[in-house]
């Protein structure tokens, strides 16, 4: 609040129309009424007082206005969680984001269940793929309908991916860590191949557009991992222990190859 | 209290036009010039955008809205070059842009959507509600503010699309075929809604439709296999064409008169 008030001569006269207040008085003190409260109160006080035909005026006025106050409706306020939302993940990525989860969930019970793979961790196996498709969603062309409006906005561009990429991971790696405590791997051994399949995802995704990047990546993970594993039952030496040098070479790799390639999230690719 | 105009908004321009392209060429897929060696300069006012189908105009506004980088030439907007690795973000937030497929979030509110496209704008958190309430007064879809986007129409849709361009007072205004899929009236208040942006701001409409630029553009960009063919006022336009060309309106002769012209390429088909 401000210190300094308006003179009881200023308000005064104001109140009276007086002409001996001079033009930039006149525009002070209104500047001034505009933003101080207690000054307008006492201006209407003066008013009431002083200079019935103004006072009859304001009431006239209020009498017409409060019947269409009453109706006017304020803004609901919920809205400001669902934007608050929006700023992090698109509607699109929704379903993907609910495949991966119950994804998991199967992958989980089968593994606990213990019939279908052997020793091998189906959670283990399937922990680089479930950020993929969230990620495939939050990026792409063929799949969010106003990406082409986003890639034109001046937020475009690495800030938002990564912003998006993390609320990705913010639902898959809360349940990868339930699933991996359940069946007893540690957390290293899935949370490396999660993240570096992620940062390749957008790596490539730069170059070829980030649903086909999330393709290519998916078929190679199957082809070359995930069936010779289901096929002969034993886990493959990339998602043991002795792997996880390699997979942290994989994700410094992606990542600095995303900050590299940083200006091509804010133009349209050649590819749909 | 704060101050009504601030320092910025009565600083002189320092750039003679919001939109200056010298031999600018933008290659589409592999091979295609889609534009090809265009010069052109463009102020304040309505500009329509005309060219037969395949001219190469979205093309050309995709450049323009910075989300294509020109291949060759320069190009200029409100004398920020644009092009190489940066990511113009200060300029982008002066851009408005309205894609020839707009597409959106059908389970948004029209003020959820316009609200989200002022933040994706980077318009000040503070100034969000009022400016969103604004633009959708100017589309006219007050009383359907709060319906969800897959309950309106097609021209609704394509209103709100107007109104997330026009959200952050953008002094260069990009729409790709907007008055696609809006009946007769709403074209007229569109028509009227162009005529009042134009006063200060530089739109660029690109359509294939000449009495939409008749009534609306205070200039015509005559746009053919990624060249300018002509540059200048609708009555130019009118002139340039005679009695023989084909067309039903001397503004529809004109166009096919200059379409028509030998040496500007093989047919307008």
């Amino acid at each position: 609040m401000r210190t300094e008030h308006a003179s009881t001569r200023l308000i005064d006269g104001y109140a009276r129309g007086d002409t001996d207040l001079v033009a930039d008085e006149v525009w002070a003190l209104e500047a001034h009424l505009e933003a101080c409260g207690p000054c307008r109160d006492r201006l209407s006080a003066v008013v009431r007082a002083a200079v019935p035909p103004a006072a009859a005026l304001v009431d006239t006025v209020w009498s017409g206005l409060e019947p269409r106050l009453a109706t006017a409706t304020t803004m609901p306020h919920r809205r400001r969680r669902s934007a608050q939302l929006s700023a992090w993940m698109t509607p699109v990525m929704a379903p993907w984001l609910a495949m991966s989860a119950g994804v998991t969930l199967i992958a989980l019970l089968l593994d606990l269940a213990g019939s279908v793979s052997g020793d091998v961790s189906l959670v283990l196996l399937l922990a680089p793929l479930l950020p993929v498709g969230g990620v495939a969603a939050s990026w792409s062309r063929g799949v969010d309908p106003a990406y082409e409006l986003t890639v034109a906005a001046p937020r475009a561009g690495l800030y938002l991916v990564l912003r998006r990429t993390t609320s990705v991971l913010a639902v898959v790696v809360p349940m990868l860590l339930v699933g991996g405590w359940a069946t007893g791997v540690t957390a290293a051994q899935w949370l490396l191949p999660c993240l570096a399949f992620t940062s390749a995802t957008l790596a490539l995704g730069g170059v070829v557009g980030v649903t086909r990047a999330a393709l290519v990546l998916a078929v190679v993970w199957t082809v070359l991992i995930a069936s010779p594993t289901l096929a002969t039952s034993r886990t493959p030496f990339a998602l043991q222990s002795g792997g996880l040098p390699g997979w942290a070479l994989l994700l410094a790799l992606g990542t600095g190859v995303v900050i590299a390639r940083r200006g091509a999230y804010g133009v349209l690719g050649a590819q749909r | 209290m704060t101050s009504a105009v601030s320092a910025a908004d009565i600083a002189p321009t320092p750039y003679a036009w919001h939109i200056q392209a010298t031999g600018l060429k933008v290659r589409v897929g592999r091979q295609r010039m889609a534009v090809d060696g265009l010069d052109l300069s463009l102020g304040t006012g309505v500009h329509g955008l005309l060219g037969p189908n395949g001219a190469g105009k979205t093309t050309l506004i995709r450049a323009l809205a910075t989300v294509l980088r020109p291949t060759e030439g320069t190009l200029e907007l409100l004398g920020e070059s644009v092009g190489g690795k940066g990511e113009h973000r200060a300029l982008r937030r002066r851009i408005g842009y309205l894609p020839q497929e707009f597409g959106y979030y059908k389970r948004f509110t029209v003020r959820e959507f316009v609200e989200y496209m002022a933040w994706l704008k980077e318009v000040p958190k503070a100034d969000v509600p009022a400016a969103v309430q604004r633009a959708v007064e100017r589309v006219g879809l007050v009383d359907r503010a709060d319906d969800k986007l897959k309950a309106l129409s097609g021209g609704m849709v394509r209103r709100v699309g107007i109104a997330q361009a026009i959200v952050n007072d953008p002094s260069v205004l990009l729409l790709d075929e907007p008055t696609v899929g809006l009946d007769p009236a709403q074209r007229l208040r569109f028509r009227k809604l162009l005529q009042e942006l134009g006063t200060d701001t530089c739109v660029v409409v690109s359509t294939h439709l000449v009495e939409d630029v008749a009534a609306a553009c205070t200039d015509v960009v005559l746009f053919a296999e990624g060249r300018l063919v002509f540059q200048g006022t609708p009555t130019d336009l009118a002139a340039a064409g005679t009695p023989e060309h084909v067309g039903d309106s001397p503004l529809e002769r004109g166009y096919s008169a200059l379409l028509q012209d030998p040496s500007h390429g093989k047919g307008a088909w």
